[in-house]
């Protein structure tokens, strides 16, 4: 670990509240996919399950 | 080939479903390897101390905060050109990383602040625009939600994409518009006296990289997102119609 000084607060908090945005970022993205991907499937059997009984 | 086949759905997922693989891996080796170099293995700078370190997030962040935006006018201007609904769900997925970059920089940019200049924040050109620019993120979101129609939310936050791009190159050239306040010129510069010293330059561009990759492989996620969102409302859209139509309702005996 590289001494940071009199600034270690400003550096450390600088990086901590980065990283955790892009994390946030990343993981709502993911997760948001993941679940968009499960409802369309979900949606297409549904349909082409309508669509085989008429 | 053409570049407006991407603007096909089908075309788009096939090819951002084996590019994203590959920018994803390059945006994470990236950010590890710049972030580690800056934090580690760079030294002090003779003024700023260890603060020069914030640097290689708020510099890379800043620059994706403008240029998110920039991407998002592009988009925007296909879609009201030439009507591709892939451009508009681009600018709509680009939205929220844009905004996570601005507050990245804005974040890092009043830590940095308050050991310099003695102050979190100051009425500062550059700094004022980039909170504006900020808002208009948050009103752009706003407008895509709020509105039901997709087409008609496409056309209304394209246009207010269109005026908030003031304010993104007006963040971007604010110190040079206006020579006072205290936020300092451009880290990077093409004339090499201009730029910062080579020991911060290089682990800097790694990390503009790293931030670059991110963001593009962002955006194809939620790109792709989109794409299956919409076609959720399609299927649904076309549920609804088959139920409604006459030929649905069963026949009396």
């Amino acid at each position: 670990m590289p001494d940071l000084g009199k600034y270690a607060d400003a550096v450390l908090g600088s990086y901590a509240v980065s990283i955790a945005l892009i994390v946030a970022i990343v993981a709502l993205s993911l997760w948001r996919s993941k679940r968009v991907k499960a409802e369309l499937e979900r949606v297409e059997t549904e349909t082409s399950g309508q669509a085989n009984t008429r | 080939m053409s570049f407006w086949e991407y603007a096909n759905p089908k075309k788009f997922m096939e090819t951002s479903s084996w590019l994203l693989p590959w920018v994803a891996i390059g945006s994470l080796l990236c950010l590890v390897v710049g972030l580690i170099w800056g934090f580690f293995f760079t030294p002090d700078d003779f003024r700023q101390g260890s603060t020069v370190k914030i640097i290689y997030l708020h510099v890379p962040s800043a620059l994706m905060a403008i240029n998110a935006w920039l991407m998002m006018l592009v988009c925007s201007l296909i879609w009201i050109v030439r009507r591709h609904h892939v451009s508009a769900l681009a600018a709509r997925a680009a939205a929220p990383i844009g905004v996570t970059m601005t507050l990245i920089a804005l974040a890092t940019g009043a830590l940095w602040g308050q050991p310099m200049w003695g102050t979190y924040w100051a009425w500062d050109p550059r700094l004022t625009s980039f909170l504006i620019l900020f808002l208009f993120y948050l009103g752009y979101i706003a407008l895509w939600e709020a509105i039901e129609n997709s087409d008609t939310a496409a056309d209304l936050t394209s246009v207010l994409c269109l005026v908030g791009s003031v304010f993104a190159l007006l963040s971007r050239y604010a110190v040079n518009f206006w020579n006072q306040g205290l936020h300092q010129g451009a880290s990077l510069s093409l004339d090499k006296e201009e730029n910062v010293a080579d020991v911060f330059y290089f682990p800097l561009l790694v990390c503009i990289a790293g931030f670059v990759l991110l963001f593009v492989a962002l955006v194809l996620i939620r790109t792709r997102t989109e794409i299956r969102a919409r076609r959720i409302s399609a299927l649904r859209a076309r549920q609804r119609l088959n139920d409604t139509s006459p030929s649905a309702t069963p026949k009396e005996a």
